[in-house]
């Protein structure tokens, strides 16, 4: 690792623009810590206590977990396909809408209509107490959803593939970026005209759902907790998959260079064809855990998440499975932890700045472009 | 046009005994040969089309719908030539159109705004004219800023960039804190979510005296008294905004003669060399980074003017339902429809996309509705589950805006897939006397 020691100094010598963005990160930082001791020292400092540091920081981790998720699969597609995938975004609500359906469908089968159930409360009257669905009363129905996410969303991105992209397969990059803009309205729309519109909560209340760890200062809600389980347990499986199996290998050789790739005798189409059903897949399971994590579900939050998925996969560097983890957990808790510097209304802002940041200082990412790997 | 109606086309033409295609081919081809042929005669079949979903409804509703379409299909055409400036003829992907020209709108509202604050946010109290250059000129910098170190990314991290700060300015009218902040430091506001009332319209202080309804100046009793209540019927602020259309009109004018104008100066002509390979006009010691940034900066200008004449003339302006990504999307669509490169194009993608594509399917959508005897059923699942034609027909012309924007993806791959150059795009102007675009195969992709 002494290269890239040596690389991070060069580079720094050579932008003067990374070393200001880190004597600013450092500032903050000395604020941080001022704020935390509770001293003034006129522009910095003030007051802030450990317990809102601890759950701001919990809470960065939990949607960063989640974004993370999310970005692996527009990673993989972007190293492998060459292409930025704005429909990525609309592949969580696809997820979130059919796997909350056949969530519901299990949790409150036979006291609530089925056309209520499977369109998420878009029919009927049922409110989302009458059908109780929650991690603890309905363990099993959360589960399954979650798979269900996972299987029809990769269902419809594989279709999506060989409808939009497949005839495009040798189009330049900005070509396919416009169809998959196209792709985007044409999926979202669809779930609105299917859902409906209306924004609307989905996860029961349950007595007791608050685990309290007292020497952190943290309250964790039981679905943050499963969410983070469910993060970190696909991420591990992606891991194997990548490291230990034939396809893994082969996908990394994809990423990393095509042509050598397909003169080793890859077969490629196949390769794609694993990637769009792991990389949608991962992408529904996210939006079905962010729908967990929020309670609420509306057609367009996919949509509106892209460009912080964005910043994550760029923020890791493109086409790095692991970056894509590191960006979303980053990008989550600067979108949380933001909060203590600036008001509220910013922090997605923020977020978008410290994408554009990475993006003008260190365009390969954090991961320093290794691809897949 | 129907292939039936040609020969009264063109009657004196030697063709007289020939086969009715050929005549309408013929008629095609002379205009072709004219852009404004096929922008007039595409509004011409737009209106056709108004005429026969209104008539029923009287002239003033004729007339009403035709300001609307032609009100949409410019202010399109208008953003669509300022994208165009940037995308087709320099190759730069930049999806932050929305954010561009909502900086416009804004810094007009906020310089020209009375600084009393009993009225809303309070803004700096100049005329009118001063705001709209200040509207460019913030638009302009914020280009300028933008350009700067975002040029040397590849295509598509520029468009991620540009997204972002899109959002980031979106993000920033939204914000109620900022509104404080600017009000505390400059003593104006933008009114955060709520958004602000906008000045007054000149072209309504045409027809009426400090735009006051009962007051009309000799102008506007002429106007109103022979077309308006006095004669044909059509209400006031029709007439009013077709005299904002021609302004419009003439806006589009200027902004293609200006474009027309710059493509063929040697400016334009190095623009399109970079377009066509950068590489080769880096080494043929063109500053190409320079040429960018001046591409980029007077294009961001132009949406700031475009979003002013836009969404300034709306009376009310707030940031979240107006100035959301999918407006640039939809600004693409328009360039993307006429082919990028073409300005004519651009103007027609206007027309055509605002016209066809975002309002046609919600009239007749409407005018579908209204012929269904059947009731809408609640929702989706409802309208699945009663296994009855009419009703799902029924529910999906009621909701027939999702549809719509489905159709609008649907045009947008299709497009992608078979005619990548758009309508008119596969007259796109080269930049060297021979077509370099059809370059000998085998020779290496710059990758």
């Amino acid at each position: 690792m002494g290269t890239t020691e040596s690389s991070i100094v060069d580079s720094a010598r050579a932008r003067p623009g990374l070393l200001l963005v880190i004597f600013l990160g450092g500032l903050l930082l000395v604020d941080l810590a001022a704020k935390l001791a509770g001293l003034s020292l006129l522009p910095i400092g003030g007051a802030i206590s450990a317990d809102r540091l601890g759950s701001n920081l919990w809470n960065g981790v939990v949607i960063g977990l989640v974004i993370g998720l999310a970005g692996i699969g527009l990673s993989m597609t972007y190293s492998i396909l060459s292409f930025a995938n704005f429909s990525h975004g609309d592949l969580l609500s696809t997820g979130a809408f059919t796997g909350w359906g056949v969530a519901f469908l299990i949790a409150g089968f036979g006291d609530v209509p089925v056309r209520a159930l499977l369109s998420v409360r878009d029919a009927g009257d049922a409110t989302a107490g009458d059908i109780g669905a929650h991690i603890i009363s309905t363990p099993v129905a959360i589960l399954v959803g979650l798979l269900a996410a996972f299987a029809i969303t990769a269902a419809v991105a594989l279709a999506l593939d060989r409808a939009f992209y497949k005839p495009m397969r040798d189009r330049d990059g900005i070509s396919i970026l416009i169809a998959s803009i196209g792709a985007a309205l044409i999926v979202r729309y669809v779930i609105q005209f299917v859902y409906g519109s209306d924004r609307r909560g989905v996860t029961a209340s349950v007595e007791a759902s608050n685990l309290a760890f007292d020497p952190l200062g943290l309250s964790v809600n039981a679905h943050e907790l499963s969410i983070v389980v469910a993060a970190i347990g696909l991420m591990l499986a992606m891991h194997f998959m990548l490291q230990h199996t034939k396809l893994g290998t082969a996908m990394r050789a994809m990423a990393d260079n095509k042509d050598l790739a397909l003169v080793t005798g890859i077969p490629a189409e196949r390769v794609v064809t694993a990637t769009w059903i792991i990389g949608g897949g991962l992408a529904g399971a996210s939006g079905y855990l962010y729908v967990l994590l929020r309670g609420t579900i509306q057609f367009d939050f996919g949509w509106l998440l892209l460009l912080l998925i964005f910043a994550a996969v760029i923020l890791g560097g493109i086409g790095s499975v692991y970056g894509a983890i590191a960006g979303g957990l980053v990008i989550g808790i600067v979108f949380t932890t933001s909060t203590i510097w600036i008001p509220s209304d910013f922090n997605e802002a923020a977020a978008f700045a410290v994408m554009i940041t990475m993006l003008l200082l260190r365009p390969e990412g954090l991961f320093g472009g290794v691809s897949t790997a | 046009m129907s292939d039936a109606s040609s020969p009264s086309g063109d009657g004196d033409a030697p063709a007289e005994d020939s086969a009715p295609e050929s005549a309408t081919a013929a008629l095609l081809d002379a205009a072709r040969q004219s852009d404004l042929g096929i922008v007039l005669g595409t509004l011409l079949l737009v209106y056709l089309a108004a005429t026969v979903l209104t008539f029923t409804d009287g002239l003033n509703s004729v007339v009403g719908l035709m300001r609307t379409l032609t009100f949409l299909g410019l202010v399109y055409a208008l953003a669509a030539l300022a994208l165009n400036l940037q995308w087709g003829y320099a190759g730069l992907f930049n999806i932050g159109v929305a954010g561009f020209m909502a900086l416009g709108v804004y810094t007009m509202g906020i310089v020209v705004r009375s600084p009393d604050p009993a009225f809303g946010p309070p803004g700096f109290g100049l005329p009118l004219p001063v705001g709209i250059v200040a509207g460019m000129l913030v638009a302009a910098v914020v280009g300028l800023l933008a350009a700067l170190p975002a040029l040397r990314l590849k295509a598509d991290y520029l468009a991620i960039v540009t997204l972002g700060i899109s959002e980031i300015i979106r993000l920033f009218l939204q914000s109620s804190a900022f509104d404080t902040f600017l009000r505390n430091t400059l003593g104006v506001g933008t009114g955060g979510g709520r958004g602000m009332g906008l000045p007054q319209n000149p072209v309504r202080e045409l027809f009426l005296v400090d735009g006051q309804a009962g007051t009309p100046t000799a102008f506007g009793d002429l106007a109103f008294g022979t077309l308006g209540a006095g004669g044909l019927g059509i209400s006031n602020t029709i007439l009013i905004d077709w005299a904002y259309i021609a302004v419009l009109a003439a806006f589009v004018v200027g902004f293609y003669v200006l474009l027309e104008r710059l493509g063929r100066s040697p400016f334009g002509r190095t623009l399109k060399a970079i377009r066509e390979d950068e590489l080769v006009a880096d080494s043929l010691g063109k500053n190409v980074d320079l040429i960018k940034i001046k591409v980029f900066v007077i294009g961001c200008a132009l949406m700031g003017l475009a979003g002013i004449l836009w969404f300034g003339s709306q009376g009310n302006v707030s940031p979240t339902p107006q100035f959301m990504p999918v407006l640039t999307f939809y600004v693409f669509i328009a360039v993307i429809i006429g082919g990028s490169g073409s300005n004519a194009g651009a103007v027609l993608g206007g027309i055509v996309f605002a016209t066809v594509l975002f309002e046609g399917p919600r009239r007749i959508g409407s005018s579908l509705r209204d012929v269904i005897g059947a009731e809408t059923p609640p929702s989706f699942a409802d309208a699945v589950v009663t296994l009855d034609p009419t009703a799902f027909l029924a529910f999906a012309t009621d909701n027939i805006a999702p549809l719509q924007f489905v159709f609008l993806g649907l045009i947008l791959v299709f497009i992608m897939h078979r005619r990548p150059d758009g309508i008119l795009g596969d007259r796109i102007e080269t930049a060297a006397a021979v077509d370099l675009s059809e370059r000998p195969s085998g020779g290496e992709t710059d990758e």
